[in-house]
């Protein structure tokens, strides 16, 4: 991007997130039994991501829709900022919340600036202004405004016009956004790639969001918080993806999560969160007995080679430690070498593939910080972190 | 035929002596397809086509303000579609000899009398395309839009009959062209039009094929200026291929 200009900055995010809170929130339609949603209460923080996630017919779509009044709360409340919904009128209301469904629902007869332009031209913003939040929001979501700004929905593919469809609920900066398996149409690997678009914009954006999906992959990668809802519309458990993977509050949230919830935990974390082995560290020309002292401290019962920037050269041989001083002298290559920004899974994946069962890590210099093992993470799969261990009192029965 | 020698004899005391050539007196007389007597009678017909002109706009314009707006009304409140289709069906179905019969007593002979029938004629087939672009429109255009504060009235003027449109012109294509043809029946109702002319000298082939091809034309011309009006206003049509 270029410069930005006044326009810009101030249509950066100068709005605030909103909180959101469900209080009781209840829907009931004439003639059925069972609630869609059943007293449901739960608090989102500003600027996180919260993912409502259940079996179809769960009621994660209701509980959605009665934030932006598109279906009415029966009893109960919702609180955006603290003030009930119930008390605004629903189209002015939902043209300060974003929304951004599956279907997309681009207006096919109105150019791709005309339906960004939607909500902005309902709330009268001038044309100038308008043009350029155009322009700012097709760069945001990775299009190139000139290409795209005057083409038609039925030009553009899936992938484009689902940008298209977040940018359009972007559009007036909306404190609070309501996305409907706003990615549940589109093949797993675009999907993925805008998934992790997203989050790199929430980074920037930090909008508070309702993000609703059956996919809980996609809720686990998506959500800071998640809330499994079951059948009949009642709130299973309402934690961070890590506690819901460590401590399932019931069967039937342990079933939802997967016999394989272990193997998730690993996709949550970096390589930074977990505690490393210690290693022992020398270079050429060190005295042995130093290095065999660090030997004895460490870990592992090879010491490693690094350079003069501590960066890691290979696996010493028993030969390298029998003069006085440390020899040039390896058994392997420092293979694989992981980052400390790695996701476990990956981190694990690269150790499988390697035929060493343990790699040095270094940090964003390429300077060794300790060695990632198999039994590290057997460890870390094992052990619950402390973090984990206190979030579990958020689990609602 | 008592018709065809009386305008045959009409025409005999109307051409001045020795106007046309011989064979072309022949084909006159013989009522047959001459050239020369179209080239020369062509201002008889230009009357007569403004007021088929007349009597196809007028209709097919009243026609579509009251079908447009009950179909808006009946988008609105569903159970109206139903009773409307029903009458302005059972309208349909009235021969128009018949239906000028049944409002001589009310609007007498004339203008009037044709252009009540023939709007009549008009509604139901508008009727129903405007209330069938309107149930095309894609559910999830509606949603999208619902969810992002258009209110009922802009979410009508805004996304549902632009997307109708296509349908909705549709329906008026095919009311113009019908009424083009049906008005040349007003002539029954002392409407005038083309189908008087066609109607006075049936057997004169030089008359059916100027009358009945300006009908033709006035029905292509009015179709050709609605297509290019309904290009004009639905340039995502052309984009969508």
């Amino acid at each position: 991007m270029t410069e930005p200009t006044p326009a810009q900055t101030e249509g950066k995010s100068d709005r605030q997130a909103a909180t959101l809170e469900f209080r009781d929130a209840t829907k009931r339609y004439p003639g059925q039994d069972d609630a869609a949603v059943d007293h449901l209460s739960l608090e989102v923080p500003a600027g996180e991501i919260c993912v409502l996630v259940g079996p179809s017919g769960c009621g994660k779509t209701t509980a959605m829709r009665m934030v932006n009044r598109m279906i009415d709360i029966t009893d109960g409340d919702i609180l955006l900022d603290g003030k009930s919904v119930k008390d605004r009128p629903p189209a002015e209301l939902r043209r300060e919340i974003g929304y951004a469904i599956q279907q997309i629902g681009l207006f096919p007869h109105l150019t791709i600036a005309d339906n960004i332009a939607t909500v902005p031209k309902l709330l009268g913003w001038d044309k100038e202004r308008i043009s350029t939040r155009i322009d700012e929001l097709l760069e945001l979501v990775s299009l190139d405004p000139a290409d795209t700004r005057d083409r038609y929905p039925a030009q553009l593919s899936g992938g484009q016009r689902q940008r298209i469809g977040v940018a359009r609920a972007l559009a007036v900066d909306p404190p609070l956004m309501l996305m409907d398996e706003p990615f549940g149409a589109i093949d797993p690997i675009n999907r993925e790639r805008l998934q992790n678009e997203f989050l790199r914009l929430q980074q920037d954006i930090r909008k508070t969001i309702v993000f609703v999906t059956h996919d809980i992959d996609e809720a686990i990668k998506m959500g800071d918080r998640i809330a499994v809802l079951q059948k009949g519309g009642k709130l299973a458990q309402f934690a961070s993806p890590a506690d819901l993977l460590m401590y399932p509050a019931s069967k039937f949230v342990e079933d939802f999560v997967g016999a394989d919830r272990a193997l998730k935990r690993l996709a949550l974390q970096r390589v930074r969160d977990i505690d490393l082995w210690k290693a022992a560290i020398v270079r050429v020309g060190e005295p042995v007995a130093e290095a065999r002292a660090k030997l004895a401290d460490a870990d592992l019962e090879m010491a490693l080679l690094v350079d003069d920037s501590h960066r890691p050269l290979g696996w010493l041989s028993e030969a390298a430690l029998s003069g006085e001083r440390v020899e040039d002298k390896r058994r392997s290559e420092a293979e694989p070498i992981v980052e400390m920004d790695d996701i476990l899974r990956d981190a694990l994946s690269d150790l499988l593939a390697s035929d060493t069962r343990y790699g040095p890590v270094v940090d964003n210099s390429g300077k060794v910080v300790g060695v990632l093992s198999l039994e590290v993470i057997g460890g870390f799969l094992h052990e619950p972190s402390s973090e984990a261990r206190s979030g579990a009192d958020l689990v609602e029965s | 035929m008592a018709v065809s020698s009386e305008s045959t004899l009409l025409f005999a005391q109307d051409a001045p002596e020795g106007f046309f050539g011989d064979r072309a007196d022949k084909c006159v007389r013989e009522e047959g397809f001459c050239p020369e007597w179209i080239a020369d009678n062509y201002q008889r017909y230009i009357d007569p086509f403004w007021e088929h002109v007349f009597l196809t706009v007028v209709p097919v314009t009243i026609g579509f303000i009251l079908a447009f707006s009950l179909a808006l009304l009946a988008h609105r409140h569903r159970w109206l579609i139903g009773p409307v289709a029903g009458v302005t069906g059972a309208l349909y179905t009235i021969p128009s000899v018949a239906f000028f019969f049944l409002l001589q007593p009310i609007t007498g002979l004339g203008k009037t009398t044709a252009i009540v029938a023939l709007t009549c004629y008009t509604l139901l087939i508008i009727f129903r395309n405007v209330i069938t672009g309107l149930a095309a429109v894609p559910d999830d255009a509606k949603d999208a839009g619902r969810g992002m504060g258009l209110t009922e009235r802009q979410m009508l003027w805004k996304v549902e009959l632009p997307l109708a449109l296509p349908e909705i012109l549709a329906g008026l294509r095919i009311a113009t062209t019908t009424t083009v043809g049906l008005a040349a029946l007003a002539f029954l109702a002392n409407g005038g039009g083309l189908g008087a002319e066609l109607d006075a000298q049936r057997f004169f082939k030089s008359n059916v094929v100027v009358a009945g091809g300006l009908c033709i034309l006035l029905a292509a011309v009015l179709d050709v200026i609605i297509l290019g009006f309904q290009r004009l206003v639905t340039p995502w049509q052309r984009a969508a291929t």
